[in-house]
């Protein structure tokens, strides 16, 4: 067997439940983003481009959709004779079955896998962030430091350090102390939920925890290699790294693609993004469509007037359609003089003629108010709006509506519509 | 599986002008995001014709290059597969390919080596979309030697000279070919694609060889029509063959109706193509699109209007493109002006100039001005 110096294990299995709505049908990672990408290709894309060429994806919530984009790896040149990416969803076993509990539990229900390459050294990766990160350097600073683990730290605002879970290091990089979410943060070194364990170091601290309940890498497994050796490292990373976890900063992370020079560019020859799309269409404008600083994506049809939004493959906007501060996925469907106000329209939804989104006033939402806030109207994939009715802020919707789902033809702000057989 | 293809890509075109200097004709780019070749290899794709040969001579460099992996086409398979066949040279043959027929002789091999008992033979130069499997059926049916798919003149006015002009019988039996006549009382035209059995094939060629005949066409086709039961097909739908400047830059401007977008791109049988990874085309302030047709990579400042923009162009801020070809990767100057003109690929227009065409006579620009690196 040849030997891989480090594999990637990458955690998809998360719901991703503050993006409401949108991770009803999928999991987090396969969630749409920038027009023609899903939230996976980053850090897929990342491995590819840093040689990483062996990634274990962790799946648990919802997989289909990310087992048909990855598939066997084609897009991101994962398709290898020997490694490349392999699906790691829970399995049945002679003695136990159990789903994955933690993090680091759906690592060591894989040790078999891992040891089938038999690394030096393993990544562990989460899902859910935007960022283009070289993890061949990161490793470099590993072996340097000796360490046994890394983290990747992001210096954050002062004030916004008590969200995370901060590490306090030394001049070197050596780890001191970690503080989770600390009301008096002493360091502002976010930690990005990117890992590299000395693969014999993590090995021996995944069996020794193998009973803890819900065993966790920030929680269980790296406070006690700590405890152990005092031997983990801080890699300072100081590029665009944007956490999508919730509504707001999902809207948030996608209309900085639209900026003139955005602070995440894609339009680099160097460092790929790639993607699983077979559509490679051409778009199209009409006669009179209208657009305002946008990014669209492939064979999207533009009959209408775009200003300020995130445009998928394959969406159509219809003649005297307005969309504005919007992000509409692929192959969503917008109808004619319907007018579109900051709302995240997810994949293959139908929005009927003359509606009006996000109209009214601001109204807390009544199902949940701190996922759908923002003032955003969220609608799930393959939902359908019938003609003409408004839908106000905060708002979110579930399933094939009709007229008769909006009284008066409206759907108030801070209001929600879950159609029968469906979820939230 | 019922047919081979092949796949006839070899063809140089002097009608395509400077052009031709940088490519193949059959690898011209089309309807922004494709080439031309692309047409011909999907539709044996979606016909599961799984056994492919490209025939590829004249300025292949870029075609081949274009086909340097069949996963696009999804051919990649353990049976059958992409066949690029390129002349050379053996004891026997010290030749370059004397012609269409000759270029199918010189790979006798591959037909030989095939077990399946049909052969689909298309040209890479013609946009069309065909199941293929639908004129073999009525091969069968008709208990044929040959079928040629005919179409009727495209609607854009090509010039009928340039074409085959067919005269059938009313049972659909071709009587008459007559390649590039002066004037012609019919204007059903040889669309390129035909079906033969091929063992016929394998006859038909080397008795051609023998006889120092190296033209499908002439050779072949007119040669035996008489004794030969040679049937047309219609091939109902857009064709258009895109070897001559107007009718190329014409071809690209098809694209930009919905009817034409929806008959290659509408449902699930699409077009595929090399995938490049671009990321969504961006339109930044300043940017206004009228009927234009746009593909990904784009940058856009300025003003589109009736054009065909292919991957990855860069349009600077107060540009008005009209009319226009834009092929991939150009960059293109503040307050530039381009009006019915093709840009050839990979060019860089400086900022401030003109460039004009008129309708009906298509300037076509290259610059080799040193890249300016975004």
């Amino acid at each position: 067997m040849i030997r891989k110096e480090m594999i990637a294990m990458l955690l998809a299995g998360g719901q991703g439940s503050r993006l409401g709505v949108l991770t009803a049908n999928v999991a987090k990672p396969a969630v749409a983003f920038g027009g023609k990408y899903r939230i996976i290709d980053f850090p897929l894309s990342n491995c590819i481009n840093s040689g990483v060429d062996t990634v274990g994806v962790l799946t648990q919530y919802r997989h289909l959709r990310l087992n048909t984009h990855i598939g066997i790896g084609i897009p991101w040149d994962l398709d290898k004779n020997h490694g490349g990416v392999t699906l790691l969803p829970p399995y049945e076993k002679s003695d136990s079955s159990d789903w994955y509990s933690g993090t680091a539990n759906a690592i060591f229900q894989n040790l078999e896998f891992i040891e089938n390459y038999n690394p030096e050294y393993v990544l562990i990766l989460g899902g859910d962030h935007i960022y283009k990160m070289d993890y061949e350097m990161m490793l470099d600073f590993h072996k340097a430091k000796g360490a046994d683990v890394t983290i990747a730290c992001m210096p954050v605002p002062w004030e916004e350090a008590s969200r995370f879970g901060v590490v306090i290091a030394g001049e070197d990089g050596n780890i001191k102390d970690f503080e989770e979410k600390p009301p008096k943060p002493s360091s502002n070194l976010a930690s990005m939920g990117i890992y590299i364990f000395t693969w014999k170091v993590l090995k021996e601290a995944l069996i020794a925890l193998k009973d803890q309940p819900g065993c966790d890498f920030g929680m269980h497994v790296i406070p006690y290699v700590h405890e152990k050796t005092h031997n983990c490292y801080c890699y300072e990373f100081n590029g665009y790294w944007k956490d999508v976890g919730t509504l707001g900063s999902y809207w948030e992370a996608n209309m900085e693609l639209i900026d003139i020079v955005p602070e995440f560019n894609l339009y680099e020859e160097f460092w790929k993004v790639y993607t699983n799309n077979d559509i490679i269409k051409p778009q199209y404008f009409s006669e009179n469509a209208v657009v305002e600083k946008c990014i669209v994506g492939e064979g999207a049809e533009i009959y209408g007037t775009i200003e300020n939004s995130v445009i998928g493959d394959g969406v159509v906007i219809e003649e005297g359609a307005v969309v504005r501060n919007s992000i509409i996925m692929q192959n969503a469907y917008i109808g004619r003089n319907t007018v579109v106000d900051k709302a995240i329209i997810a994949e293959a939804v139908k929005v009927g003629e003359g509606c009006h989104l996000g109209v009214g006033e601001y109204a807390p939402n009544v199902y949940n108010p701190k996922v759908y806030a923002f003032d955003l109207v969220t609608i799930s994939e393959h939902s359908v709006i019938p003609d003409h009715v408004s839908i106000g802020k905060n708002t979110a919707i579930v399933g094939e509506t009709t007229p008769e789902d909006y009284p008066d033809g409206l759907l108030a702000s801070g209001q929600v519509i879950i159609k029968a057989g469906e979820t939230a | 599986m019922r047919a081979i293809g092949i796949v006839l890509a070899g063809g140089n075109s002097s009608k395509m002008g400077i052009l031709a200097e940088k490519r193949a004709v059959s690898a011209m780019p089309v309807a922004g995001s494709y080439r031309s070749v692309d047409f011909a290899l999907s539709n044996m794709s979606n016909s599961h014709i799984q056994k492919v040969a490209v025939c590829t001579q004249f300025n292949a460099r870029s075609l081949n290059q274009h086909l340097n992996s069949s996963k696009w086409w999804d051919f990649g398979r353990k049976q059958g597969g992409l066949f690029v066949l390129t002349p050379t040279i053996t004891l026997e043959n010290d030749s370059w390919y004397r012609g269409t027929a000759d270029a199918i002789y010189q790979n006798m091999d591959f037909l030989k080596d095939s077990h399946e008992p049909y052969v689909i033979i298309t040209s890479a130069d013609c946009v069309y979309k065909m199941d293929y499997n639908k004129m073999l059926e009525q091969h069968i049916a008709k208990k044929a030697d040959i079928t040629v798919a005919y179409t009727h003149v495209p609607e854009h006015g090509d010039d009928l000279r340039r074409f085959g002009v067919l005269t059938m019988d009313e049972d659909g039996r071709i009587r008459e070919f007559e390649e590039k006549p002066e004037t012609a009382d019919s204007s059903i035209i040889n669309a390129g694609i035909y079906v033969i059995r091929r063992r016929l094939l394998i006859e038909l060629l080397e008795k051609a060889n023998s006889e120092n005949r190296y033209d499908f066409v002439k050779d072949i086709l007119v040669r035996y029509r008489e004794t030969r039961l040679i049937y047309g097909y219609e091939l109902k739908g857009y064709w258009s063959n895109i070897a001559t400047v107007d009718s190329y830059f014409n071809t690209n401007m098809d694209f930009l109706r919905r009817d034409v977008r929806d008959y290659f791109f509408g449902d699930y049988d699409g077009i595929y193509s090399k995938i490049e990874d671009q990321p969504p085309a961006k339109y930044n302030p300043g940017a206004s699109m009228k009927n234009a047709l746009v593909s990904s990579g784009c940058i856009i400042n300025g003003k589109v209007e009736n054009s065909v923009l292919f991957r990855k162009v860069y349009v600077g801020a107060n540009c008005v493109i009209r009319n226009s070809i834009i092929l991939n990767d150009v960059y293109i100057g503040d307050n530039t002006v381009i009006e019915n003109c093709i840009v050839e690929s990979r060019g860089t227009i400086k900022a401030n100039e003109v460039y004009k065409g008129e309708p009906g006579n298509i300037r076509i620009v290259i610059e080799e001005n040193d890249r300016y690196r975004i």
